[in-house]
């Protein structure tokens, strides 16, 4: 029987461009380039890994996000994917984690799957929480933050390295599993990969094929609210010296100055 | 006066820092009431009540420990179900944000994780955060449900503030998710005996710089001298030179001590966001055009094999 993984990628805004918000308090998107989320390229790699290792296995890449989220699809089918859901409506600018993922539940449920695969965080918002919060409105078992992990039958195993303790964990499948940036590096697409990336299909849903209303999600329909974004001051340049011989003392002479010593 | 749920992260009874800094910023929204779960959540007592807690709330049973996250939900929900607070509070661990977004979605609330202040707003509280990797900061506010906000370490003072802290049972009935996922092995982190690094008042961190897991005894070093915790870049990291626990940055931990010294780090923007809240940076660097010289107080433009152990003696001998 064949083993459908779902893995869920976000299109960001990349880290090293000049990331702002826009009047509406929402990420501006149109003066820096997005990209696939670099941490979901870890979960890309473990699905694949993962469908190489099972019988027969088929990848879909899922994501929430603007006409431009496409290119995040198309780099996860470039790396060997082997089809997209692209879930795009004007109606979810300014959804929040509660909305997204109510979104995300409704199209891995349509989709149909047995494993879903995340990243450990974002690299914009960086809340972490989207996969817990996706494991609970499906209703199967969290298995996140795996830094190793194995599927075999019917069954998920991994390891999480935690602040106090290492953990091992198991749970049967239907399973949601996030994975972090110890799992293991994710290849880089090959030309083949993205020349056969091009013929491979890319569906598009909306909000009504996810019988979904706009005030669900949405900056109207979202659960939190922003009521303001600040640029922070630039740090006043600190003073730099140049060690020649003394530098070590002129930095304790700081910090004492500080009251560190 | 309404009453706000406070998560507590201890470890067999030993409360940890930050649920103590919750403590101060669940007094500014309301009379705070703690959840203490797992062994020795009876003895979490005495220093929640010293610290403001009204009343604690206390269960202990196999699931919490035997399987992941949810059994936690289960019993925070049985909290809430029996406070009806007007706020929920969570330290911004790993596991404490998963556990607040989960009771979040159960309870029909919005989620505001990682916030670094908290104060008390007309519409309720008033969250800030900081945003794409410390270059932002913004204030939310939860706008459906009760709020439910995880907070990270460093974020406010310990205060003292005497409480009656009565300790009470906590009936818990655990749901069908519960049990979804077995830890089957637990591998305790050793002790170092330094202190634990997000809660640390000072990390001395090394980067590829340091060049080797036995030159990093010069880190240690300089970090036991001033009593601060030990962090590393996830090129170190990769490296092998030090353990991943102790990686600070996106994908390490996230900290903000008072005072923050990299050794060896060029200070890549993955880097910066796990540092850049930090009260004092000092850098030590021999390449000038560093992009970490751009966020410090005090930089040293040098090779740290000369300047670190030269700054680990001249502390040593200041302390006398
Ligand atoms: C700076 C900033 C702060 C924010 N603060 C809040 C807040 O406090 N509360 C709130 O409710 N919302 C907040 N949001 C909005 C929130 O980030 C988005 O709704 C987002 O889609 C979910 O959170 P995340 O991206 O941080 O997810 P994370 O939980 O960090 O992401 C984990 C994984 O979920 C998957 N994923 C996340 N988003 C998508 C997507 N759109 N499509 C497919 N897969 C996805 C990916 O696999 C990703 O690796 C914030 C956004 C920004 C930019
Ligand atoms: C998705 C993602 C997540 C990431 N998460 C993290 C993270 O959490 N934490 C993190 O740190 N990085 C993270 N990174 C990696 C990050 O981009 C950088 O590669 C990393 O921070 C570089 O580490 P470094 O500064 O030690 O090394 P380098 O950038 O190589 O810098 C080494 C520095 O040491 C200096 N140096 C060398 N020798 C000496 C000497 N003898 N004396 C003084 N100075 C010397 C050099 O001048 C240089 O500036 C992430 C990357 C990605 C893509």
């Amino acid at each position: 029987m064949s083993l459908r993984i779902v893995v869920c990628v976000k299109y960001v805004p990349d880290a090293t461009g000049d990331r702002q918000f826009t009047e509406d308090l929402t990420v501006n998107r149109d003066d820096v380039d997005g990209l696939l989320s670099e941490l979901d390229e870890y979960a890309v790699e473990q699905a694949l890994q993962i469908a190489d290792e099972a019988d027969d296995a088929e990848i879909t890449v899922l994501t929430v996000g603007p006409e431009d989220a496409k290119d995040a699809l198309r780099k996860a089918l470039s790396m060997g994917a082997d089809k997209a859901i692209h879930v795009e409506d004007d109606d979810l600018h300014g959804t929040d984690v509660m909305g997204t993922s109510l979104v995300l539940a409704k199209a891995i449920e349509k989709a149909g799957y047995d494993l879903v695969i995340t990243g450990m965080a974002s690299t914009d918002g960086t809340m972490g929480v989207l996969p817990a919060i996706l494991a609970e409105r499906l209703g199967v078992p969290q298995v996140t933050l795996l830094s190793e992990v194995k599927v075999e039958d019917g069954t998920v195993t991994g390891r999480r390295d935690g602040d106090t303790a290492s953990e091992q964990l198991e749970a049967s499948l239907p399973a949601l599993v996030s994975v972090t940036d110890q799992s293991g590096e994710a290849r880089y697409p090959s030309f083949k990969g993205i020349m056969a990336a091009k013929k491979k299909p890319v569906e598009s849903w909306d909000l009504s094929d996810l019988d979904l209303e706009s005030d669900e999600v949405g900056l109207e329909g979202s659960w939190t609210a922003v009521d303001s974004a600040a640029q922070r001051p630039a740090r006043t340049a600190g003073t730099i010296v140049k060690d020649e011989g003394e530098g070590g003392k002129q930095l304790a002479e700081f910090l004492a100055g500080q009251k560190f010593i | 006066m309404a009453e706000v749920l406070v998560y507590v992260d201890h470890v067999d009874g030993a409360v940890r820092k930050p649920t103590l800094e919750l403590l101060t910023l669940a007094r500014r929204i309301g009379e705070p009431v703690a959840v203490a779960l797992g062994a020795g959540a009876d003895a979490t007592a005495a220093v929640l009540a010293e610290h403001g807690a009204v009343k604690v709330l206390t269960a202990d049973a196999p699931e919490f420990t035997e399987y992941l996250v949810v059994p936690k939900v289960d019993a925070l929900q049985a909290a809430y179900e029996a406070v009806s607070p007007a706020a929920v509070l969570v330290p911004s661990s790993a596991e404490g944000k998963e556990i607040a977004a989960r009771l979040a979605v159960r309870i029909g609330s919005g989620i505001i994780t990682d916030a670094i202040d908290l104060e008390a707003g007309d519409e309720g509280p008033v969250a800030t955060q900081s945003a794409f990797a410390a270059s932002f900061t913004t204030k939310s506010r939860v706008s459906k449900g009760t709020p439910v906000i995880t907070v990270k370490p460093n974020s406010a003072p310990v205060e003292a503030a005497p409480a009656a802290g009565a300790v009470e049972a906590l009936a818990v009935t655990f749901g069908a998710l519960a049990t979804g996922t077995k830890v089957t092995a637990r591998t305790p982190r050793e002790s170092t005996g330094r202190p634990e690094l997000t809660e640390a008042a000072i990390v001395v961190s090394g980067g590829r710089g340091v060049n080797g897991a036995e030159n990093f005894g010069i880190i240690e070093a300089l970090a036991d001298s001033l009593g601060a915790a030990v962090g590393a870049s996830r090129a170190a990291v990769d490296a092998g030179w030090y353990p991943h626990t102790n990686q600070v940055g996106q994908t390490g931990k996230s900290v903000s001590p008072q005072l923050y010294i990299a050794s060896g780090i060029s200070g890549a923007i993955q880097h910066r966001a796990g540092m850049q809240t930090s009260k004092t940076i000092v850098a030590i660097n021999k390449d000038a055009e560093a992009p970490i010289f751009d966020l410090v107080d005090y930089g040293v433009v040098g090779d740290l094999f000369a300047v670190v152990p030269q700054l680990t003696d001249e502390i040593k001998a200041r302390k006398g």
